[in-house]
């Protein structure tokens, strides 16, 4: 009897917290016809405020001429140009890079061999040998480079970071806050203060890579740390392991494997900064893509961009296959097969310092022209075929849902659209959800950029159900069908990992200047990351819940929505969540192309020095509406879930 | 066996590991609970909706034996983990004493209670608490190789513990290559490496399938025979507690409930919870003559066979069922009782 | 495995093969550079007829005064702060830029002027020539309002829409909307390449389009975009920006350089001193770039060799 009292209880207060949510919608609705232009807090796109005056006005105050950082700079400096020395530019009065082509491919195959396996070493040696034919060698070994160079030295940083995070609580508060605020931060918003203290050049470009690519590897090492069995440190502590041998012996080797999925992030997040690093002169594929839009050549954009989805594969391949490797260790032929390697590596490196063939990649078979061609005529025959049509989309979405939502929410006074969300976070995650909320909307206001946020919101609101929609839709089909997984992974990778820039003029071409395109643009970029983690959650449902569902006859659409959904309810959270914080790095992006709002705003904070202020202010605000939306759906989620706040034994390591 | 030679006296004091007044308590400012009767005396959902704060163990005394096997045994949630990880303060007490060879072990600092580790305790997981990056003999040595011990002395040593508990072959496989039961010989090959005078056993054998357990429960016993270790045992089952328990202490919500041998459990609950928890037992396995015996009646004859009060009393059935007068229980030539048809079929026929 | 190692083997030994064949790295004469020049920085900003100018400046100083030249991709504000660094001496086509001017040259004194590139610079608000043909008296911005509706957008709530572009310049649009009484609604596009493509699909697809654009562009070679005439440009009429209902002035682009390059005595300096071309030559050199897809040194070679006379001068030879 208890059992199903309480069971209706459940059932009444469910549907009556969504009644609250519609009636507080309603309310909203009803409140903005009387309220409607009252206390919007409107900025002209030239206007700006006491703050953002006084942030232009301190841009200097820090950084000139400081020895600390002009000495980080020099080390740093220093080390890109070692490695562009060894592989990519003419170094040492000789007219070619220390390692020519034969003896890079040869050494980076074998390390993928000797870390991977022999699949991602074949792999790693089509892909260099596929760029090379792109008649972009020396522009991907110079991207390589900055990419090396930037990793290592986020790695170094972020390891550290991770591991003490991993030890303890506090740390882990304090750092998962921090590396929020660097993911969502757009890096437009610190690539031009960058320069500032680095100056411009390598130097500046890797550590702007630095700061955008370490999170995930400070989070994974953290979380790696975490989920080591509490039981195995248990038994190291009840041996009498010091904290230091606990941490070598125990939890480092043991986070082995998860660590490298972090440092397989980083190198992939380092690699979709090379466009936004060349504006600050990186070497390398981004210089090359930046080039050709100024004239509009998708072509040869796609073909360079091409060639950083190409690099990202192949070391995405080679992390992944370096992580999976089991613990033991090497067969005896596999060692000697392994000595064999390095040999053959060292003649390579030996041909090619002294064969002009083996040193510069052969220019003969140039591929590079002909896929710039081919792209160019796919993309001109899309804008020919769907042209006229795509229009007709956007205008429909536009009237029909984005103009509506953001007139709501640009409309309102700004007291009520705060009242109104921190209401309703209450009402989805409670107070965890309710306070993050308001002090952000707090805050938001006094960034001096409230109208503009408020386009951005309705924009990112938008463009992040589409892509929840389609990555649900895709995650789903390519979890439960290893096939389409297989198929869809590179096609995935290549949407995370094309610089935007490439897709933007085509998108141009198709839907105009306009807040659609950028929310499509966004969707592209959003879409894999979402798809990735639901198939992952999808695939990681026990067989045995699904077979006991097909037991029992359930349909295909029933053992989806009833079974393996809510199981990975869990991956799906952090996909919506991931998926937000995608759209909204893509935020930047989108005012390139006509979304107008905060990606404007930082984009002219970067570009005129008098709107600096309004640009950070502009920045923190994108920051702002990423915190606050990243806490309201995890407040939502953790309320879901019907978590019991009983704290078992273990509290503290 | 040494530790008796030290403490020549059989005497209270005399306890390996005394246990005076354990708390645990988690949650926030848990330090109160203890030190204040009004919350000390709340049972555990009261305790929670009043502190917030939940007692895994509640002012827990006893005191372990040299030699003893010392079972803890309760349902999960009822502590018993907790309480083992708090004898070596892998979770530190929140209250009480713990005394060990004359030792105040909670006023050890933090060097001393590693040293303590690497050489008095050990422990045996549940879920084995292997390292699996590292092979069977290193995971053994683990132990010897953190406080320091050359190579070959440590491969010796492991060597001879992995022959012990029968893994001899395996030495340079990965735990991930082993089964249950032979990874958690792994688990008592490494507590035993370090040679400790107390082996604390955390339901060591709950994660294996029944026949392997049984066999592992037998692994046990023989090495107590063998090597004469304390041991402190937690357990959910109440056979393998029966099994292997000198002395057997029961707990429920962080608290004792009853504290005897086996026979005394099954025998003389302590209460209904008690009664309820050894209500499957077969009773004929675990209860003594001592147990069953009764006053003869008037008039009874007195010369039936004669046998003594620890013979089990599956083993005295035939006896008694085939002898045509009551079997009388003796004891240093004292009689303590009768034992007649009806008293044997009320354990036997209780299954 | 096994296939793989003999291919492996093979491959080795036809490499071993082959490369004793080939020719040795340093066996061809390596070039000399700039003995007497040295080396300098030139920043290239983003559009076409900038990287005409650096394409010849470039070309004229390594061939002809052996300097080594080291271009540099940057926004116009980075380039700025690169004068200070030392990452960037030359800057061969600055558009107005005084609050840069006056922070640099006045106060840091670490950059200073070097004359005209001889280049105008125009900024205004253009329209594709099939509007202008279609509908003529478009041109006059008192008939703008006329069209608005023409001009319609999912952007522009709606009013007319006058599509912004590159967010580094200036520009005074908002004001001059509100001030000329226009209907209609300034909208960002965010992007010299936005700019560009609407244009181009305005053209192809005859969309409307009302968007403001600039004087010297590659892109006048491929569309000949009509400007639409606001009320003429005094001097004095853009003093307070809110008020502003004028054209937008005349540029003259100018070339900056660093102090330190600008002291070196080098015969660098002296050739971008002198370097001064028209809008015609830099369309010239941009079309070859942008449209005929030569490489700038290309294209800096083909110009050069049919206007020796000007080389000359800037080298001051006569």
């Amino acid at each position: 009897m208890a059992a199903i009292t309480s069971d209706l209880e459940v059932e009444v207060r469910r549907p009556r917290r969504s009644v609250v949510v519609g009636v507080l919608l309603v309310v909203w609705v009803a409140a903005y016809f009387v309220l409607r232009g009252i206390d919007t807090l409107v900025l002209g796109g030239q206007e700006t405020t006491s703050l953002h005056r006084w942030l232009t006005e301190h841009r200097d105050d820090v950084g000139q001429g400081n020895a600390f950082f002009d000495a980080i700079r020099i080390v740093v400096d220093h080390f890109v140009v070692l490695l562009q020395n060894l592989i990519s530019q003419p170094s040492f009065d000789r007219p070619v890079p220390v390692i020519g082509w034969l003896g890079v491919v040869a050494i980076a195959a074998y390390c993928a061999w000797a870390f991977g396996n022999w699949k991602v070493a074949v792999l790693t040696a089509a892909g260099l040998g596929f760029v090379g034919l792109q008649g972009l060698w020396q522009e991907s070994m110079d991207t390589l480079a900055l990419t090396v160079a930037a990793v290592l030295l986020s790695l170094l940083v972020a390891i550290p970071l991770g591991i003490w995070a991993g030890l303890s609580n506090r740390a882990f508060r304090v750092a998962t806050l921090a590396l929020d605020l660097m993911q969502t931060l757009p890096t437009f918003v610190y690539l031009a203060p960058l320069t500032l203290f680095f100056a411009i050049g390598p130097a500046a470009a890797t550590i702007a890579t630095l700061i955008y690519a370490a999170p995930p590897a400070v989070r994974l090492t953290a979380h790696a740390i975490r989920s080591v069995p509490p039981e195995s440190v248990e038994a190291a502590r009840s041996l009498g392991s010091t904290r230091g041998q606990t941490l070598l012996k125990v939890l480092l080797p043991m986070s082995r494997s998860t660590v490298v999925v972090g440092i397989n992030q980083t190198i992939m997040a380092a690699l979709s900064m090379v466009t936004v690093a060349a504006l600050i002169d990186a070497p390398g594929l981004g210089q090359t893509v930046l080039k050709a839009l100024q004239t509009l050549d998708v072509g040869v954009a796609f073909n360079a961009g091409l060639a950083i989805v190409v690099i990202a594969i192949v070391l995405d391949r080679v992390t992944t296959a370096a992580g999976d490797r089991p613990w033991r260790t090497a067969s005896v032929r596999r060692k000697v097969l392994l000595g064999a390697g390095a040999v053959a590596v060292l003649v390579a490196v030996w041909f090619s310092r002294t064969y002009v063939w083996a040193a510069e990649f052969p220019s003969d078979v140039n591929v590079g022209s002909r896929i710039a061609v081919v792209a160019s005529d796919v993309t001109a025959w899309v804008q020919d075929v769907f042209g006229g049509f795509t229009y007709g989309v956007r205008d429909a979405v536009t009237i029909g849902l984005l103009n509506p939502l953001e007139g709501l929410l640009t409309g309102s006074p700004w007291w009520l659209v705060s009242a109104v969300v921190v209401a309703l976070a209450f009402l989805l995650g409670g107070w965890r959800g309710a306070v993050p909320a308001a002090v952000c909307l707090g805050l938001l206001v006094a960034t001096g950029v409230w109208q503009d946020s408020m386009v951005t919101l309705a924009s990112t609101l938008l463009a992040t159900v589409v892509v929840v929609a389609v990555g649900l839709a895709l995650g789903v089909w390519a979890g439960r069908n290893h096939r389409v997984d297989i198929w869809i992974r590179p096609v995935l990778d290549a949407g995370q990992t094309m610089p935007p820039f490439v897709y933007l003029v085509p998108f141009l071409a198709l839907f105009g200047t306009s807040r659609f395109t950028a929310i499509a643009a966004a969707v592209v970029f959003a879409v894999p990351v979402t798809t990735k983690i639901v198939a992952d959650g999808i695939k990681a449902v026990p067989v045995v819940t699904v077979e006991a569902a097909n037991s029992v006859g359930s349909s295909t659409w029933q053992v989806i929505s009833k079974v393996q959904l809510p199981v990975a309810r869990r991956a799906i959270t952090l996909a919506v969540n991931q998926g937000l914080i995608y759209v909204l790095s893509m935020v930047v992006c989108g005012g390139l192309v006509g979304a107008g709002a905060l990606g404007y705003d930082v984009v002219a904070g970067f570009a005129q020095s008098e709107l600096y202020g309004k640009g950070l202010a502009a920045g923190l605000a994108i920051v702002l509406l990423g915190v606050m939306l990243d806490r309201i759906t995890q407040a939502a989620a953790r309320r879901t879930q019907n978590f019991q706040g009983v704290q078992g034994r273990g509290d503290k390591r | 066996m040494t530790a008796q030679l030290e403490y020549p006296d059989i005497q209270d004091s005399d306890a390996l590991l005394s246990v005076q007044g354990l708390w645990k308590v988690f949650g926030p400012k848990a330090q109160r609970v203890p030190h204040r009767p009004e919350l000390a005396g709340l049972d555990r959902a009261d305790l929670y909706a009043k502190t917030g704060c939940t007692a895994a163990v509640r002012d827990l005394s006893f005191d372990v034996a040299p030699g003893e096997v010392f079972v803890v045994m309760g349902l999960s949630g009822s502590g018993k983990s907790t309480l083992v990880r708090c004898l070596t303060r892998l979770i530190e007490p929140t209250a009480g004493r713990l005394v060990f060879e004359g030792e105040d072990l909670r006023a050890a600092d933090e060097k001393r209670l590693r040293a303590l580790r690497r050489s008095k305790f050990s422990m045996v997981f549940q879920h084995f608490g292997l390292l699996p990056h590292r092979k069977v003999i290193d995971n053994v040595s683990y132990g010897l190789e953190i406080r320091g011990e050359s190579k070959p002395d440590r491969r010796r040593r492991a060597q001879e513990v992995i022959d012990l508990v029968g893994l001899a072959g395996n030495e340079h496989l990965y735990p991930e290559q082993l089964s249950g039961g032979m990874q958690q010989r792994v688990g008592l090959a490494r507590a035993l490496a370090n040679d400790p005078d107390v082996l604390l056993f955390d339901e060591p054998f709950s994660a294996l399938d029944p026949l392997i357990r049984r066999e592992m429960q037998t692994e046990v016993v023989r090495l107590h025979r063998e090597v004469g270790k304390t041991m402190v045992f937690i357990t959910h089952d109440l056979s393998e507690a029966l099994k292997l328990g000198d002395r057997i202490l029961l707990m429920r919500d962080g608290a004792a409930v009853q504290l005897g041998t086996g026979d005394e459990l099954v025998g003389a609950p302590a209460d209904d919870y008690v009664r309820e928890f050894v209500r499957d037992v077969q009773r004929a396995d675990v209860l003594t003559l001592r147990w069953i015996a009764r006053r003869p009646r008037d008039g009874e004859p007195l010369d039936g066979p004669e046998l003594g009060p620890d013979v089990l009393v599956r083993e005295a059935t035939r006896l008694v069922l085939e002898a045509d007068r009551p079997v009388k229980v003796v004891s240093n030539g004292t009689l303590l009782g009768v034992i007649g048809d009806e008293e044997i079929l009320a354990v036997v026929a209780d299954n | 495995m096994k296939k793989l190692r003999y291919a492996g083997v093979l491959t080795a030994v036809a490499l071993a093969v082959a490369g004793c064949g080939g020719e040795k790295v340093g066996s061809q004469p390596q070039p000399s550079a700039g003995k007497e020049c040295g080396t300098f920085n030139l920043t290239v900003s983003p559009w076409v007829g900038y990287e005409a100018n650096a394409a010849v400046v470039a070309y004229v100083a390594t061939k002809d005064l052996g300097c080594k030249v080291v271009k540099k991709n940057l926004k116009e504000e980075i380039a700025w702060q690169g004068f200070a660094t030392g990452e960037v001496d030359v800057n061969l086509e600055n558009w107005g830029h005084e609050d840069l001017k006056k922070k640099y040259i006045e106060t840091d004194k670490v950059a200073v002027e070097a004359g005209s590139t001889g280049v105008k610079g125009v900024i205004g608000w253009y329209v594709p020539p099939w509007m202008a043909a279609k509908y003529p008296d478009i041109t006059d911005y008192k008939n703008l309002n006329k069209y608005a509706a023409l001009f319609k957008t999912s952007e522009s709530g709606g009013k007319g829409q006058l599509l912004d572009g590159d967010p580094s310049y200036v520009t005074n649009d908002e004001a001059l909307v509100k001030n000329l009484a226009l209907n209609y609604k300034v909208v960002q596009s965010g992007s010299e390449t936005a700019l560009i493509q609407a244009f181009r699909d305005a053209e192809k697809n005859k969309r409307p389009l009302l968007a403001y654009f600039y004087e010297p562009q590659w892109f006048f070679n491929e569309i000949k975009l009509v400007k639409v005439n606001l009320p003429a440009y005094k001097a004095g009429c853009d003093a307070v920006p809110a008020k502003i209902a004028c054209d937008y002035p005349p540029y003259d682009l100018d070339k900056i350089v660093s102090k330190k390059f600008a002291d070196s005595g080098s015969p660098a300096y002296d050739l971008v001193k002198n370097f001064q071309w028209t809008n015609e030559d830099q369309n010239a050199v941009a079309r070859m770039i942008a449209v005929d897809k030569l490489t700038p040194d290309q294209a800096a070679e083909k110009w050069v060799k049919s206007n020796e006379s000007k080389v000359n001068t800037w080298l001051g030879r006569s």
